[in-house]
């Protein structure tokens, strides 16, 4: 039975004179165009130090970027690796490391090193909170050339190295494309069905379906299934797009991404149906899934770094699933996180999808 | 056939159906006849299992509209006031939908839609949005009928179609009929009502009468006159303040009124033409169904 209602759903689909060019339009728009049209500003960057020195000048120079706005200094690790293992629980996004004999060299032979790392996930953040810092690093250097006015005229004290993590060349499109494949994943799966369900109801197509024997969950499964299946033919072809076109190969298992996607696309269904549930026009509908839609993303850490937010922001984005999926989404594709490491996103959606699931059947329930 | 038992419903404080009570027989033509809000749609709904009563019980077919709602739906074809089937669909694959659907095929009970689907059989790769209303007419009913159902629930099923068209679907109706179908038909057009075996006259979600169309017909005990002049639109308002005229409503070109028995024709005349009427016609007639429907909603 539903395999018929799923063909009906096809055609009906492919007929339509506008859904099938969207399915095409959307990845290419998005893996072609979006990635190039985005900017970014950063503040507070989390910062994790190795003073390996311990020194007055160490000292000093940890004081005055505790002071700057842009960094807030979350730990002190012992050695970079210590530090490296905060980056990768999400604690720390640079590492500032300030090597032993810092203030020795500095006094002795004018010169030292020191060396910023920073976690290149979000591509964005990265190269300006290690340009910041390397600014507050020469504003320090300055300093100290006034205070001791003898050491070395030369005209670089310090060398800086920073090198970023998972995203070496600091490409924000890198950051922006697995972001932009959850964005698309949100409207083919979630709201198209949810769309094509108010659509039959305001045709009364939806009263015809009614009076047959085809069970409501079975008449539901068949809007979905479709739109499943495109879902992720379109998620697989901006996979293969971004690969194509930019190079940029999932560092993690395909198999991670898949899976989180499944959950994905139940919860963004889950929520398509309620809205469907709840809304007897097109009209209806569009403007409901847009509302959401927009707020959803804007506070989804998808262009602005959920840590940028104000705090009432953030604590608002916890109930955010656009938020989880697109963390593991950028965690998978760029630092290769392995599934172990994305459990908070695991059970969140997969709460999400029960609530919203539940949420959608018992709606339905009601509106009978 | 069907049965319903003091079925009450309301949309806040609309009461759409108020203790309606009534018996289908099997295989009988039953006309629902009212306007427009009367209660037809919602009393329709409630019966093809697509509305929960407030109150009340009906039965198609022995079996419960609330506890039995999933056998039912394989019993019964319905087809809406509103065009209901696929419009980005062609004319075939909504039937061949339909049909499977029931878990049935075109082919199986072709002979019960022949008569129809073979009229609109040229345009069958036509999309059943492109249709004209007498076709997408047919198409709904061909597809309501693919199941061979027992009971047939036609909400006004010839608002919008041509004469032509309407007269046409009447025929097939009876042949529906003589294949031993029961059907339901809910109609605002009162000429449609002696088409059918018996009928139920609705107005503000009760029925006013029950009977056959001859019947209704003869319960109209009054004398009914048709009156018309120059100035139409002044002589309602002179008719309805004539103490011995009852009712008096527009049909038409003329206006149909009931008067009370002592009334002369001759006295009527000289009292319209003493208020500057002239063309006077005045002739007494047969009532119709309409004339009762007016009639009993105005006593009631």
């Amino acid at each position: 039975m539903i395999r018929f209602l799923v063909e009906k759903e096809f055609k009906q689909i492919f007929r339509n004179s506008f859904v099938p060019k969207l399915i095409v339009a959307m990845p290419v728009l998005m893996m072609l165009v979006l990635p190039w049209a985005a900017n970014q500003e950063v503040k507070g960057v989390k910062m994790s130090i190795v003073d390996n020195d311990n020194s007055t000048f160490s000292e000093r120079l940890i004081h005055k970027l505790d002071a700057s706005s842009y960094f807030r200094i979350v730990d002190f690790s012992p050695t970079n690796d210590k530090a490296l293992n905060s980056i990768e629980i999400g604690d720390a996004d640079i590492i500032l490391e300030i090597q032993s004999g810092f203030e020795r060299e500095l006094v002795k032979t004018g010169f030292s090193k020191v060396m910023i790392s920073a976690n290149a996930v979000n591509a964005m953040k990265a190269g300006l909170s290690s340009s910041y810092l390397a600014s507050i690093l020469m504003d320090y250097v300055a300093e100290l050339r006034n205070e001791h006015g003898g050491i070395n005229k030369g005209i670089n004290i310090l060398v800086i190295e920073p090198t970023f993590k998972f995203n070496p060349r600091l490409d924000y499109k890198v950051f922006m494309i697995p972001a932009l494949m959850v964005m698309l994943l949100t409207m083919l799966a979630g709201f198209l069905p949810a769309l094509n369900i108010v659509g039959e109801k305001e045709m009364g197509t939806i009263e015809q379906i009614n009076v047959t024997p085809v069970k409501r969950l079975i008449f539901i499964f068949s809007k979905l299934i479709p739109y499943w299946i495109i879902g992720f033919v379109v998620l697989s072809l901006c996979m293969g797009l971004g690969w194509l076109v930019y190079g940029l190969r999932p560092t993690g298992s395909l198999l991670t991404i898949y899976l989180f996607s499944s959950i994905y696309v139940l919860v963004v269904s889950g929520i398509g149906l309620i809205i469907s549930n709840y809304s007897n026009t097109m009209q209806q509908a569009m403007f409901v899934t847009f509302f959401f839609v927009m707020i959803l993303l804007l506070i989804s850490g998808l262009f602005t770094p959920v840590t940028s937010m104000p705090n009432w922001a953030q604590k608002v984005t916890i109930v955010n699933p656009l938020k989880y999926y697109i963390q593991v989404m950028r965690l998978v594709y760029l630092k290769g996180s392995a599934f172990k490491e994305l459990l908070t996103p695991f059970f969140a959606l997969c709460s999400f999808a029960i609530v919203f699931n539940t949420w959608a059947v018992v709606s339905y329930r009601k509106s009978k | 056939m069907v049965s319903v038992i003091n079925i009450n419903k309301s949309y806040g404080t609309l009461q759409a159906l108020q203790n309606l009570s009534f018996e289908v027989n099997r295989g009988e033509i039953y006309g629902i006849i009212g306007p427009d809000g009367a209660g037809k749609t919602t009393l329709f709904r409630i019966l093809t299992t697509l509305l929960l009563a407030d109150s009340g019980m009906a039965f198609v077919d022995r079996l419960d509209v609330e506890k039995d709602y999933k056998q039912i739906r394989n019993i019964i074809g319905y087809m809406p006031g509103k065009f209901s089937l696929y419009q980005d669909m062609t004319v075939e694959e909504n039937l061949d939908f339909f049909a499977t659907v029931y878990n049935t095929t075109i082919q199986e009970n072709y002979y019960l839609i022949e008569d129809i689907y073979k009229q609109i059989e040229p345009f069958k790769n036509r999309r059943a949005g492109k249709l004209s209303g007498g076709m997408k007419q047919k198409l709904a009913l061909s597809c309501a009928l693919i199941h061979k159902p027992t009971v047939l629930f036609l909400d006004e099923p010839t608002t919008g179609v041509d004469p032509v068209s309407r007269k046409e679907f009447w025929e097939m109706l009876k042949r529906l009929k003589n294949q031993g179908i029961t059907i339901l038909v809910s109609t605002p057009y009162m000429d449609e009502a002696k088409l059918c075996d018996r009928i139920a006259l609705i107005q503000n979600g009760r029925f006013l009468k029950v009977d056959t169309p001859k019947n209704i017909v003869a319960q109209f005990t009054e004398a009914l006159w048709s009156v018309k002049s120059s100035k139409m639109h002044r002589l309602l308002k002179d008719l309805r303040s004539h103490p011995e005229i009852i009712t008096s409503f527009s049909f038409g070109e003329s206006y149909h009124i009931t008067i009370n028995g002592t009334l002369k024709k001759e006295i009527l005349f000289d009292y319209l033409i003493h208020h500057g009427h002239s063309e006077i016609e005045i002739n007494p007639i047969q009532p119709s169904v309409e004339d009762c429907f007016m009639f009993f909603s105005k006593s009631n």
